[in-house]
């Protein structure tokens, strides 16, 4: 057995066994439980989620396992550890509400712990098949929590849809896949590198490429290929929900960053048109489409395709630069999200029901303050209004963009932000100047705190943005 | 590239052998087999159910459990074999790789055994 972990290098993968195999432990511990399990699994995932997220941060990076198919650079590590945070705030969040709607049961952590350890994967994946291993070990458990309630219409089309649009997605992305091994003979990422150094880029080999953008533009619902996530953001449960916008949208930017930098430099001018034209589509979509919505998680959802078309003006930049402004999007991304989606979950009728409609957040301002305040402040951040955190996100991808000489793209992106702000702006407008909606009751204790902390956040950005600044820094440069 | 699709040679004489002997046996019936039809023979076959009918019909979702966990333990099998043989060439890295799959398969059958999903009532 120590044989084994040695010659595969599998102590660079230790992060990803232990939650493997806590996962599996608790699904066990569940099992033979039943009745109390829901409470101590999800205690335990979380701690699960903490000490592996340790783990990361304590391993050594530029570790290869498994014949190089595995890889643990600084990158990975950071990106790994916001990805852990979302779902360990995504299962926080959830368990009051998991309760409330009778949906606590032990499967719903043991799920997101499998679904995490595939996004881990993803995002150290240096090789071909182990980026499809990932992906799937994710999607898998995601389908699954889609549908979670199972008794709700909308919940299982939300599961169906988003199963059948996954599994053509992940067709695509291996017949890319399938034709980048046909013209290059190898699937590590630095053999392709290799093979491609010397030499023009054939026809298919572009066929390929086109086909694996394709599959990643599914996976982090980049237009066109981002028809399942409004429908799958309203049918899912709210927690599932902030799941879904928060740890897979950092795992699958993550893995098309690296899957588009470290296998293909030498393709730079081909790859770099198709995401110019997927942002652009992106942010275009995303802040027009969101100005007529009245859900309020559909309109998180537009809002999330709008922010995925942002991020990829950084990966469209390329380089240390460009790449920098992706790991440092996401960050902020994902800690405005999570908030938003806490804030969501706060709006409860006096019955206990989960509203979802903008005009349910009517006068807010007047029956709760604060809620009122930290909602307006997360939603001037994702506008990027100056001095709240998104403003930075969207600064650091446009200069990117500009230094590499799209300037097309920075002026694109700016002028949807504007109309994106819109849409923000008509939800601050709803809570401080419109006649007051029935009051809601206060939110569970932890919502409560994912609140305050996201608003903390999004307001001291601009104070201290040194840490997430050098982290991302450091992400970008292990990646060249 | 032509060393690269020599390696596939093995699997299109595989192909063009698998085309022969199905055509074979096909043209073989085709020509010489004893033809007595009656409408029961020559109705499609759809096992225990009326080939044609109204498809909106209630049908047991235990039945798609079984076969679903069928499926996962008939994979198991289709993974073991060319294991068993091959074991000498895939050494120890190949042994507790598929210990590794089948504990986890074994923590999914108690899973689904303690869950009750093997009872049909």
């Amino acid at each position: 057995m120590t044989e084994f972990l040695t010659s595969t290098g599998a102590v660079a993968a230790f992060p990803e066994i232990t939650l493997a195999l806590s996962a599996l432990a608790l699904l066990m511990a569940g099992v033979f439980l039943k009745r109390t399990a829901y409470d101590l699994v999800n205690g335990l995932a979380i701690l699960a989620l903490a000490g592996v997220a340790v783990m990361v941060f304590l391993a050594d990076t530029r570790a290869t396992a498994f014949n190089g198919a595995f890889l643990a650079d600084e990158f990975a590590r950071v990106m790994k550890l916001l990805a852990l945070l979302g779902a360990a705030v995504a299962l926080i969040l959830s368990t009051s509400y998991m309760k409330a709607h009778k949906l606590n049961h032990f499967e719903y952590p043991v799920l997101v712990l499998l679904a995490t350890t595939g996004m881990m994967l993803m995002i150290s994946a240096n090789d071909l098949v182990s980026v499809y291993l990932g992906l799937e070990l994710q999607s898998l458990a995601l389908y699954v929590i889609a549908a979670f309630d199972r008794d709700n219409a909308k919940s299982s089309e939300a599961g169906l849809k988003y199963f059948v649009l996954g599994a053509l997605s992940s067709g695509m992305l291996l017949y890319g896949a399938s034709m980048i091994y046909g013209f290059t003979g190898t699937t590590s990422f630095p053999g392709i590198a290799a093979a491609l150094a010397n030499g023009e880029a054939s026809l298919g080999l572009i066929f390929g490429l086109v086909f694996l953008i394709a599959g990643f533009a599914f996976k982090v619902s980049a237009v066109p290929f981002h028809m399942w996530t409004p429908d799958v953001y309203e049918g899912a449960p709210t927690p599932v929900t902030a799941f879904f916008a928060a740890a897979p949208k950092i795992a699958a930017m993550a893995l098309f960053t690296r899957a588009m930098v470290a296998p293909f430099p030498s393709m730079t001018a081909e790859w770099q048109q198709i995401i110019v034209f997927i942002s652009i589509a992106s942010m275009a979509l995303g802040s027009f489409a969101a100005i007529g919505q009245t859900n309020i998680k559909r309109l998180l959802a537009y809002s999330s395709i709008g922010n995925v078309g942002f991020a990829l003006v950084g990966l469209a930049a390329g380089g240390e630069e460009g790449v920098k402004g992706v790991v440092l999007y996401m960050a902020i991304y994902l800690l405005t999200t999570l908030g938003s989606f806490a804030c969501v979950l706060a709006m409860r009728n006096a019955s206990g029901q989960q509203l979802e409609d903008v005009k349910d957040l009517a006068g807010l301002a007047r029956s709760n303050k604060l809620l009122a305040f930290v909602f307006a402040m997360l939603m001037f951040s994702l506008a990027g209004i100056p001095p709240l955190a998104g403003f930075f996100a969207k600064y650091f991808v446009f200069m990117a963009a500009v230094k590499s000489g799209l300037w097309a793209l920075a002026v694109i992106g700016v002028v949807t932000s504007v109309v994106g702000a819109f849409y923000y702006l008509r939800i601050v407008k709803v809570i401080y100047f419109d006649e007051p909606a029935a009051p809601f009751i206060p939110a569970a204790p932890e919502v409560k705190w994912v609140i305050a902390l996201s608003g903390v956040f999004t307001l001291g950005f601009v104070l201290f943005p040194g840490p997430l600044l050098a982290l991302a820094q450091a992400a970008a440069r292990s990646l060249f | 590239m032509p060393e690269l699709l020599k390696d596939y040679l093995p699997i299109v004489i595989f192909m063009g052998v698998c085309a022969a002997i199905g055509i074979a046996l096909m043209a073989s019936s085709f020509i010489l087999a004893v033809r007595k039809p009656d409408p029961e023979k020559l109705s499609a076959y759809e096992c225990g159910f009326a080939a044609f009918d109204d498809a909106r019909m209630k049908f047991d979702v235990r039945f798609y459990l079984v076969s679903i966990l069928f499926i996962i333990f008939d994979l198991e099998v289709a993974f073991l074999f060319p294991w068993a043989i091959s074991l000498k060439e895939v050494g120890l890295l190949g042994f507790w790789s598929m210990m590794t799959f089948l504990g986890v398969l074994t923590i999914g059958f108690i899973y689904e055994w303690r869950k009750g999903a093997l009872e049909w009532d």
